[in-house]
């Protein structure tokens, strides 16, 4: 900069100034790298992610001939020839007995099928760590050339529930889980939290007994989470005695938890609504809660959505408490009620995480991705929804 | 570019474009040395987006574009080799509501001061507190609480608390954007008879909505309208003789 | 006219419905904290009748499962203040050199755009943070250290105390920046108006001005790490274990916890009920910490005069 070349025309030029200007640069430049750091970690975690996870969403095939007989029931593993029987799912195999079952003309016939490779074999394939002996490798590079041996979109990922088989693993009985969990947590937080709301800003008295309150709000939602875990323990579980792992327990524990959030937003976006519509409703000889149900509500109601979006983004994220209320059990069905044992995706990834197979290494990273696009998609909807219905009054 | 010997400071042909609002239009007038000159007019005519001109305020402002040049000593103060820092040094600014820092009386005036080496910490730091704290009329009131918050003085001594500030960075002009529009009429007073007092030693420009204020304590006025410098004069001329229809039926009370 | 008063009447009694269940609402939000205070305390109460409470806050051995079975929680106390500390150590700078860039430096272009990107970091589920740690981070960190002739573990307290600190960085930078932002303008431009460069401004202007606020930002983050669970149950390690080396393993409270309650122990053995013990310490910390910060911002309020926060 021309500045720091000292003119003896300049009656400005100062030269203490160079080393503050100096200074004043290094302090922006360290905010600058600050942000630069976290947006670029926040970049190579999903980077990362992407990286680790997008490969699960296929998994390795292979086309061989299948024998449906009375000796492959008894035994499936007689179902494919002996070369293929070390490279082959035992989960698929398991399956044939059903595909029987469901049509029975296969009884007594030869189908080339596509069969599930289990999954040494397909992390082999994807270049990753594998198990895999010597003379199955020869077999497999030479079927690959053969255009028999394919990677295929992972239906299993989206159709199963959890399985000790890596291949035969899948994220569905934990999404819906999840959705149960979820569905609880809404139906309990959203009416109380809203109707907390509504009383503490339209009703409540201002007094100790509503500053208690309002002291109350904002500790509860300064708890850690998993001191929620500990209480829905010990009084949903041990007091009320409901059944362990249910969505039930988890949705009232995740109830408590989020009706902070829901409470906090709600205040915000009635607060919001101008008096002058609280005034011209009683001017029309309208009741306080005439008023406040007809006119003040819907118009708060853009704000609570987005509101309860968030907090059920971050409830539906939230793992520790779930784990201590037990929906870490091993679900290989999906919960068809709420009060069955069920697991929810985020302790789902984190059941697979703790697993030693190289190959739920990927099932976790995949499921991550899904978990956090889901979460991605519901702030961005709710930041739609709050940028719609910003009203400036 | 040699300036007249009592000219402090020489605006030619000043443009200044918010954005595609032009809001100044080719302003040139000379501000006299150890005179207190007055920029009066109606809300929005410039005059405040004027001043901070002369110090380089609106370089804060990124939509501000601004052409021409402003000389100070010989030297255009948009110059590429000029610092906007040394620039705000050397023409200080007092705002329209009293802005004391969140500090101690002191610290408020000794910080700027300490930052640019003016003196160092300890006795001449004290001398130099005090100094500007008898010149801005306000030491006696204050001598006794120097480590109170600046925020805990009243709006008029925080005002002149402000002054204090300034002058202890020694600067040659002091901008005074409104000083006195949200005082009282005491405190305003007070502020007037300092002003008086100062300009033995500052060149001073104020910016005024009060053609009272200016009629008191201006040598020279100058009037603003959209934009458009209308008439720079000495102030007796400027509100008895004005030789603009405008200008006259501003003082008049017609408009504004 | 009969039937006008009847429908006031009705009308009356519809409303008071309304408003019991209103009440009622709020009473049950109420009822919670002291749910949890005393559903944590009761148990608790019952595992200190059953070991001593001075062993507990004093005591260097825990060795629950075994049958002369030991609660000493001062090593999970300092495991817990260790990697807290790690934590605070990358979130303080980073969160709130964001921050500053953020409010101060960033024009409106780049702040709508930078701003959502870190409230994705906020949104990123703790379970995930935590695969990250164990997957990822902690490996590099044996490696890294390794090419250096150090040995460190896998379940080290830097690689979950790194992670966790990234997980705060939005909490400080989010409240931050809000507090900045409420700094009134007019002290930034008296300042400039003195001749201070705009790092002087901000440094030594804005910043003391935001103090409070900053410093609630920062005892929110640091509650927050105290509380985390995920990261450190996935990245950290399980043994107690007093040492300032943050290359060692270590173990934190919320561990334990944890640890102690998926076994399939006796709800109502000492080896249960310590996750009791344990999380009381928890709950009083974190409380106290989160009063302070309410009681800081609430003095920042009241001096600027801001109700935006």
């Amino acid at each position: 900069m021309s500045r720091s070349t000292p003119k003896s025309d300049n009656p400005f030029y100062d030269a203490s100034l160079n080393a503050r200007h100096f200074r004043a640069k290094a302090f922006k430049l360290f905010t600058l790298s600050s942000i630069v750091f976290a947006i670029s970690f926040l970049l190579f975690f999903l980077g990362d992610m992407v990286y680790k996870g997008l490969p699960d969403f296929q998994q390795a095939y292979i086309k061989i001939d299948v024998s449906y007989s009375e000796k492959s029931l008894a035994s499936i593993r007689q179902a494919v020839d002996k070369k293929y029987r070390r490279v082959v799912s035992r989960s698929w195999l398991r399956g044939i007995p059903r595909q029987v079952e469901a049509n029975p003309e296969l009884m007594n016939t030869t189908q080339t099928r596509w069969v599930l490779l289990n999954h040494q074999v397909d992390q082999y394939l994807k270049g990753h760590y594998y198990k895999v002996k010597a003379k199955n490798i020869k077999l497999i590079d030479a079927m690959q050339k053969e255009g028999k041996v394919e990677l295929q979109f992972n239906e299993i990922f989206f159709t199963h529930g959890d399985s000790k088989i890596p291949e035969n693993s899948g994220f569905k009985s934990a999404i819906i889980g999840s959705i149960l969990t979820l569905l609880v947590m809404m139906v309990v937080a959203f009416p109380l939290g809203v109707m907390t709301a509504v009383y503490l800003e339209e009703f409540a008295p201002d007094n100790r007994w509503t500053q208690l309150i309002e002291i109350n709000i904002n500790n509860l939602a300064a708890i850690p989470s998993i001191l929620f875990g500990l209480l829905g323990l010990a009084v949903f579980i041990t007091l009320f005695g409901m059944p362990r792992s249910s969505p039930l327990v988890g949705g009232l524990t995740l109830a408590l938890m989020t009706l902070p959030v829901i409470i906090v937003s709600a205040r915000a976006a009635l607060r919001s609504v101008p008096d002058n519509i609280r005034q011209a409703g009683y001017g029309l000889g309208l009741t306080k809660i005439q008023v406040v149900q007809d006119h003040v509500l819907p118009l708060a109601f853009p704000g609570i959505m987005t509101g309860s979006i968030i907090g059920l983004a971050h409830a539906m994220g939230e793992t520790a408490p779930l784990i201590i209320i037990g929906m870490i059990a091993f679900i290989p069905d999906t919960p068809t009620s709420i009060f069955e044992a069920a697991t929810v995706m985020p302790a789902q990834l984190f059941t697979w995480a703790g697993m030693p197979e190289r190959a739920y290494v990927e099932r976790t990273a995949a499921g991550i991705m899904v978990l956090i696009s889901v979460l991605i998609t519901m702030n961005t909807f709710a930041i739609y929804l709050r940028k719609k219905f910003e009203v400036k009054w | 570019m040699k300036q007249e010997k009592n000219t402090k400071i020489q605006v030619r042909d000043l443009n200044l474009y918010y954005g595609d609002n032009h809001a100044l239009h080719n302003i040139s007038m000379d501000i006299q040395e150890n005179k207190i000159t007055a920029l009066i007019g109606p809300s929005g005519c410039g005059k405040s987006t004027f001043l901070r001109c002369l110090n380089r305020m609106n370089d804060l402002i990124t939509s501000a574009k601004i052409e021409g040049e402003v000389i100070i000593d010989d030297k255009n103060i948009y110059d590429k080799d000029v610092d906007e820092v040394a620039v705000r040094k050397r023409i200080g600014m007092v705002f329209q509501q009293p802005n004391p820092f969140p500090k101690s009386i002191y610290e408020n005036i000794a910080y700027a001061a300490l930052k640019h080496g003016i003196v160092k910490k300890g006795a001449s730091c004290d001398e130099l507190v005090e100094k500007s704290l008898i010149q801005a009329g306000l030491w006696e009131e204050v001598k006794h609480k120097l480590s109170e918050p600046g925020t805990s003085l009243s709006g008029g001594q925080q005002q002149r608390l402000c002054i204090a500030r300034t002058i202890a960075v020694q600067p040659d002009v002091i901008l005074m954007d409104e000083p006195t529009s949200a005082l009282d009429p005491i405190s305003t007073e007070k502020i007037e008879a300092l002003m008086l007092e100062l300009k033995k030693q500052y060149t001073i420009i104020i910016v005024t909505h009060n053609m009272q204020q200016a009629g008191r304590i201006a040598d020279m006025t100058a009037f603003f309208h959209m934009g458009d410098l209308i008439e720079y004069a000495e102030t007796e001329t400027i509100f008895i003789n004005p030789v603009e229809k405008k200008t006259e039926d501003y003082i008049t009370g017609r408009f504004g | 006219m009969k039937s006008f008063e009847l429908k006031q009447r009705n009308h009356g009694l519809k409303e008071q419905l309304i408003h019991l269940c209103l009440i009622s609402a709020a009473a049950i939000s109420v009822l919670t904290t002291f749910g949890v205070l005393f559903s944590i305390l009761f148990e608790a109460i019952e595992f200190f009748q059953m070991r001593s409470f001075w062993y507990f806050i004093t005591g260097t051995e825990w060795s629950p499962g075994v049958d002369n079975s030991k609660f000493g929680a001062l090593p999970i106390f300092a495991g817990t203040f260790m990697i807290t500390f790690i934590a605070m150590a990358v979130a303080l700078p980073i969160g709130l050199g964001s921050a500053i860039f953020l409010s101060e430096y960033a024009s409106p272009f780049w702040r709508d755009k930078l701003k959502p990107l870190l409230e994705i970091l906020a949104g990123i589920p703790t379970v995930v943070y935590g695969f990250f740690a164990a997957i990822t981070v902690a490996p590099g960190i044996v490696n890294f250290f390794a090419s250096l002739g150090i040995q460190a573990s896998f379940n080290s307290a830097l690689a979950s105390g790194i992670v966790m600190g990234i997980m705060i960085i939005p909490v400080i930078s989010s409240l931050s920046d809000d507090v900045i932002r409420a700094v009134p303008d007019s002290l930034r431009k008296a300042s400039l108006g003195l001749g201070m460069t705009e790092g002087e401004t901000i440094f030594n202007i804005v910043l003391p001005s935001a103090l409070p606020g900053i410093i609630s930002a920062s005892i929110l983050g640091l509650s927050k790490a105290l509380g985390e669970t995920m990261i450190v149950v996935m990245a950290a390690g399980l043994r107690p274990n007093m040492t300032w080396n943050p290359l060692e393993d270590m173990t934190t409270v919320t561990v334990r916890i944890v640890d102690a309650l998926v076994g399939d122990n006796e709800f109502n053995s000492p080896d249960t009920l310590s996750a009791f013990a344990l999380g009381l310490v928890l709950f009083a910390v974190t409380l106290v910490l989160n009063v302070i910060s309410l009681s800081l911002i609430r003095k920042f309020k009241e001096k600027y005069k801001v109700n935006t926060l």
